[in-house]
C-alpha cells in the first residue's frame, strides 16, 4: 500500500460525507429512508471490518455486539424510560463490555477455532434473548414508541422519526465512525493490527503485545457494532431477536467482502450494494436471493478483494 | 384533397389555425404530463392501491402463498361488484422475506415509492411488530392478518389494525370452556419455547381455572429440538388432556414420537391447527392424531352445514372440499387463517366507503372510520362468521371452531360464542394523536 498525503486521504473521506449530506436533499423520500438505514448498518460493517479486515480475525458472532447495542439502548428506553442520549451510551457500553469479556475468552483461540467460539457465544446470546422473553419480547421483539425517540437539547428537540433528522443522525454516526476508523488505521496502533494480520509471530518478536492489541481491537470493533445497533433501535424503533441471529453475523462479513476488506469505505459500498440489489430484484422475482447469490459469485470472480480492494490493487494504491 | 364541406378548412371556421395549434399543444402537454393526469384521476377513477406485504420467502412462505391467493380472490370479488366507492382496487405486492427489518423497509416502500393507500396482509408477529413503527411514522393504515395479540395489547400504534381475524389470546380463552367440559380438567401443555408458545403458556391457565380446570404441567421445547421423546416422561401421569401447539417441520416427528410413547392408551389430545397448516392431515406419522381435537379459525374441510357464503368463499379462493387447491390435492391451504385476508379487505372497503376516502390525504379519516366499526355480520363479506370489533384496541372477535380428526378429515364438533373470547381492553389507541 502506498501512502497518500493525509490531506488527500481526509479530503476523500470528507468528500464522501459531504456527498451523503447533499444526497439528503435530492434523494426521493423512499431512498432517503433507505440510505439512513444503510448508513446505520454500514457502521456495523465498519466495526466488523476493523477486526476482520485489519486484524484478520474472522468472527462469526458479531450479531451479538450489534444486538448488545440494540438491546442496551432499546431496553433502557422501554423499561427504564431513559432518554435517547443515555440509552445510546448504554448501548455502546453494553457492546464494549460484552466485547471485552468475549475477547478475553475467544482470543485464546485463532483461525477456525475463533470463528466457532464467536459463533457459539453469539448463539448463547441469541438464546438468552429468547429465554428472557419477558423483558426482551423474545422472538417477536419490542416497539420503541415514537414519543420515546425524541432528543431534547436545551430548548430544541429533535424527533428521530422525522426523515431528515433520522438521515442526519445516521450520517453523523457514520461520519464520526468513519473518521475514527480512518484515524485508527493510520495510527501506530492500526499499523500494529495490520502487522498482526500479516505475521503475528514476527510482530510478537518485534516486542508488541499482540494479545493486548487484539483485545483492544475486539473491544473497539464491538463498541462500534454496538453503536450501530443502538442507533438502529433508536432510529427505527424496533428491537428484535432476529438481529441477534446467525444471519446478522454473516451479513457484515458479506458487506465487508463485497466492498473490500481492510478499506475504510468498503463497508459502505458493500452495504449499499447488497441493500439495493435486494431491493430492486425483489420487485421482479421471489427468487431474488438467487440473483443476490449470482451477483456475489460474479463479484468474487472479478473483484476477489471486493470493490474497493480491487480498485486499490489495480489503480489507487493509496486508498486506506 | 378538396373538402367541399369545409370540414378541414380551418380558415372557414371560427377555430383559427393558431387556436388549433394551441389546442394540439395543450393536448400533447396533457398526454405527456402523467403527474397531472394521475392527479386528476386520483380524485375520480384511479384504482385504490393496497400494498400487500407478503411472506413470499422465508419461514412464512407457505402462508404467504395462500394469503396472496385469498387476497387476489377478494380483490377480484370486490372489483367485480364495483370496487371501493366506485374505484377499482389494485394489489401491489412486495416480499418481506418474513424478516422484520425488511418488513419495515417494505412498509416505507409502499408509503413513499408505490404510494399505496394502505398496507395490508402481514401474518408473522415479529414482522408485524418490526413494521409497525414504519406504519406509524408514515401515518399509513396497516391492516394485519396475524392473529397475534400484539395489536390488541395496544403496544403498537394507532395506524395498526387487525379487523379480520381474532387474536390468539381470545382464541385460547374461548377454547377453555370446551376443554374443561369435554376433554378433561387436568391439562399438560407442550409448546415451543418462543413467543407463539408463550401466548398459550400465559393465556390458557387463567382461562382454564375460570372453568374449574387446571394446567398441571407446562413443557417448553426449545425451537432447535428435533427429537421429543426425552420430554414425554415429564408429562404427569394424572394428565387428562395434552394441549400441544408445536409448529414447524418437527411437528410430524413430535406426533410420531408421542404416538410411540403412549401407544393406544393416551390422554385426550387438543391442539391448534397452526401446527399443521398447509400440511395434509393424512401425512404418514400423523395417524396418532385420529380422534384428537384441534382449534380451527375457519374449517379446512367443507362441513355439511356450511353456509352459502362459506361455499361461495371456498369456490372463489379455489379450495376443494378437503381444503386443498382445486386440481392439486397435495397443495393444502392455510384455511384456518387465510379467510382473515378476505374479511380484512371487506372491512377496508366498508371503512373507506364510510370515510368517503379519496386518497392518502384521507388516511386519518380512514383510521377513525375503522375505529368506529362495531360489528360484522356473517355473510359473503365475512364467511367465517359474525364478529364484533373493538375500535379502542383495533381488534375483532369472532367465533372459533373445535374440530375432531375423524376418518382422515377434520369435522367441526363445536363452535364457540363470541362472548367466550372477550377480555378486558388493555389500553386505548384512540387516545393517541393521529
Amino acid at each position: 500500500m502506498r501512502d497518500a498525503s493525509p490531506a488527500t486521504t481526509y479530503a476523500l473521506h470528507i468528500g464522501v460525507i459531504a456527498l451523503l449530506f447533499a444526497l439528503n436533499f435530492v434523494l426521493p423520500d423512499y431512498h432517503q429512508g433507505l440510505f439512513a438505514r444503510i448508513m446505520a448498518l454500514a457502521v456495523f460493517a465498519m466495526g466488523y471490518n476493523l477486526l476482520f479486515g485489519y486484524v484478520g480475525l474472522l468472527s462469526l458472532g458479531h450479531a451479538m455486539f450489534f444486538s448488545a447495542g440494540l438491546y442496551g439502548a432499546g431496553l433502557t428506553v422501554y423499561h427504564l424510560g431513559w432518554g435517547v442520549p443515555e440509552a445510546f451510551i448504554a448501548g455502546i457500553a453494553c457492546g464494549a463490555l460484552l466485547a471485552l469479556v468475549i475477547g478475553l475468552l475467544a482470543l485464546r483461540t485463532s483461525g477456525v477455532a475463533f470463528m466457532i467460539v464467536t459463533m457459539m457465544f453469539a448463539q448463547v446470546f441469541y438464546l438468552l434473548i429468547l429465554y428472557f422473553a419477558a423483558w426482551t419480547g423474545g422472538d417477536q421483539g419490542l416497539v420503541i414508541q415514537q414519543a420515546s425517540r425524541v432528543v431534547s437539547i436545551g430548548a430544541a428537540s429533535f424527533d428521530l422519526t422525522d426523515p431528515t433528522v433520522r438521515y442526519m443522525s445516521a450520517l453523523a454516526l457514520f461520519a464520526v465512525v468513519l473518521l475514527i476508523t480512518l484515524a485508527i488505521v493510520r495510527s501506530r496502533f492500526g499499523r500494529v493490527l495490520v502487522a498482526i494480520r500479516e505475521n503475528e509471530e514476527r510482530t510478537k518478536m518485534l516486542g508488541y503485545d499482540t494479545v493486548a492489541n487484539k483485545l483492544v481491537a475486539v473491544v473497539a470493533s464491538g463498541a462500534i457494532c454496538a453503536a450501530s445497533g443502538a442507533a438502529y433501535a433508536l432510529l427505527f424503533g424496533y428491537v428484535g431477536s432476529s438481529f441477534a441471529s446467525i444471519q446478522y453475523s454473516i451479513l457484515p462479513l458479506l458487506w465487508v467482502l463485497l466492498g473490500g476488506a481492510a478499506t475504510t469505505l468498503g463497508p459502505l459500498i458493500g452495504t449499499l450494494f447488497m441493500y439495493y440489489v435486494t431491493d430492486i430484484t425483489s420487485g421482479f422475482t421471489s427468487a431474488y436471493l438467487l440473483i443476490v447469490g449470482v451477483a456475489l459469485i460474479l463479484l468474487v470472480l472479478f473483484f476477489p478483494k471486493g470493490v474497493l480492494g480491487s480498485i486499490r490493487e489495480r489503480w489507487l494504491g493509496w486508498l486506506p | 384533397m378538396a373538402d367541399k364541406n369545409g370540414f378541414f378548412d380551418l380558415s372557414k371556421t371560427t377555430l383559427s389555425r393558431r387556436t388549433a395549434l394551441k389546442g394540439i399543444a395543450a393536448g400533447a402537454g396533457l398526454a405527456l404530463a402523467p403527474g397531472f393526469v394521475r392527479y386528476s384521476q386520483a380524485q375520480s377513477s384511479a384504482p385504490i392501491k393496497i400494498g400487500f406485504q407478503s411472506h413470499r420467502t422465508g419461514i412464512g412462505a407457505a402462508y404467504g402463498r395462500w394469503y396472496e391467493k385469498t387476497s387476489a380472490a377478494a380483490v377480484k370479488a370486490i372489483n367485480d361488484a364495483g370496487g371501493i366507492g366506485g374505484r377499482k382496487v389494485e394489489l401491489v405486492i412486495e416480499d418481506d422475506g418474513t424478516d422484520p427489518a425488511r418488513g419495515a423497509e417494505v412498509v416505507n416502500k409502499f408509503a413513499k415509492q408505490h404510494k399505496t393507500d394502505i398496507v395490508f396482509g402481514t401474518l408473522f408477529s415479529h414482522v408485524v411488530i418490526g413494521s409497525a413503527p414504519a406504519a406509524g411514522e408514515n401515518k399509513i393504515p396497516y391492516f394485519v392478518v396475524s392473529e397475534g395479540h400484539h395489536v390488541a395489547s395496544t403496544k403498537l400504534n394507532r395506524y395498526v389494525f387487525q379487523p379480520g381475524i381474532t387474536d390468539v389470546k381470545s382464541q385460547i380463552q374461548s377454547m377453555a370452556p370446551w376443554i374443561a367440559a369435554n376433554a378433561g380438567k387436568k391439562v399438560t401443555q407442550i409448546f415451543p419455547d418462543f413467543a407463539f408458545g408463550y401466548d398459550h403458556r400465559d393465556y390458557l391457565p387463567p382461562a382454564l381455572k375460570a372453568q374449574g380446570g387446571d394446567v398441571i404441567a407446562q413443557i417448553a421445547i426449545p425451537p432447535t429440538e428435533s427429537s421429543f421423546t426425552k420430554y414425554f416422561p415429564q408429562i404427569p401421569a394424572e394428565t387428562e388432556v395434552i394441549y400441544h401447539v408445536m409448529v414447524g417441520p418437527a411437528v410430524l416427528t413430535f406426533v410420531k414420537e408421542l404416538g410411540e410413547f403412549y401407544g393406544s392408551q393416551r390422554p385426550q389430545l387438543f391442539g391448534f391447527i397452526d401446527s399443521l397448516e398447509a400440511v395434509d392431515i393424512n401425512s404418514p406419522g400423523l395417524e396418532f392424531l385420529d380422534g384428537s381435537h384441534f382449534w380451527e379459525g375457519s374449517p379446512r374441510y367443507a362441513q355439511p352445514d356450511d353456509s352459502a357464503a362459506q361455499k361461495a368463499y371456498r369456490a372463489a379462493v379455489g379450495i376443494d372440499d378437503n381444503g386443498a387447491a382445486v386440481g392439486d390435492p397435495k397443495d393444502v391451504s392455510t384455511a384456518a387463517h387465510m379467510f382473515g385476508c378476505w374479511e380484512t379487505l371487506y372491512v377496508v372497503k366498508k371503512a373507506m366507503e364510510d370515510a368517503g376516502y379519496k386518497g392518502p390525504e384521507d388516511r386519518a379519516k380512514l383510521v377513525e372510520a375503522t375505529e368506529a366499526l362495531k360489528e360484522f355480520a356473517e355473510g359473503p363479506e365475512h364467511p367465517q362468521g359474525p364478529k364484533t370489533f373493538n375500535g379502542k384496541i383495533h381488534q375483532c372477535f369472532g367465533i372459533q371452531n373445535i374440530s375432531k380428526v375423524e376418518g382422515g378429515k377434520l369435522k367441526v364438533v363445536h363452535k364457540t360464542k363470541i362472548e367466550d373470547g372477550l377480555y378486558e381492553a388493555e389500553g386505548d389507541y384512540t387516545t393517541q394523536a393521529l
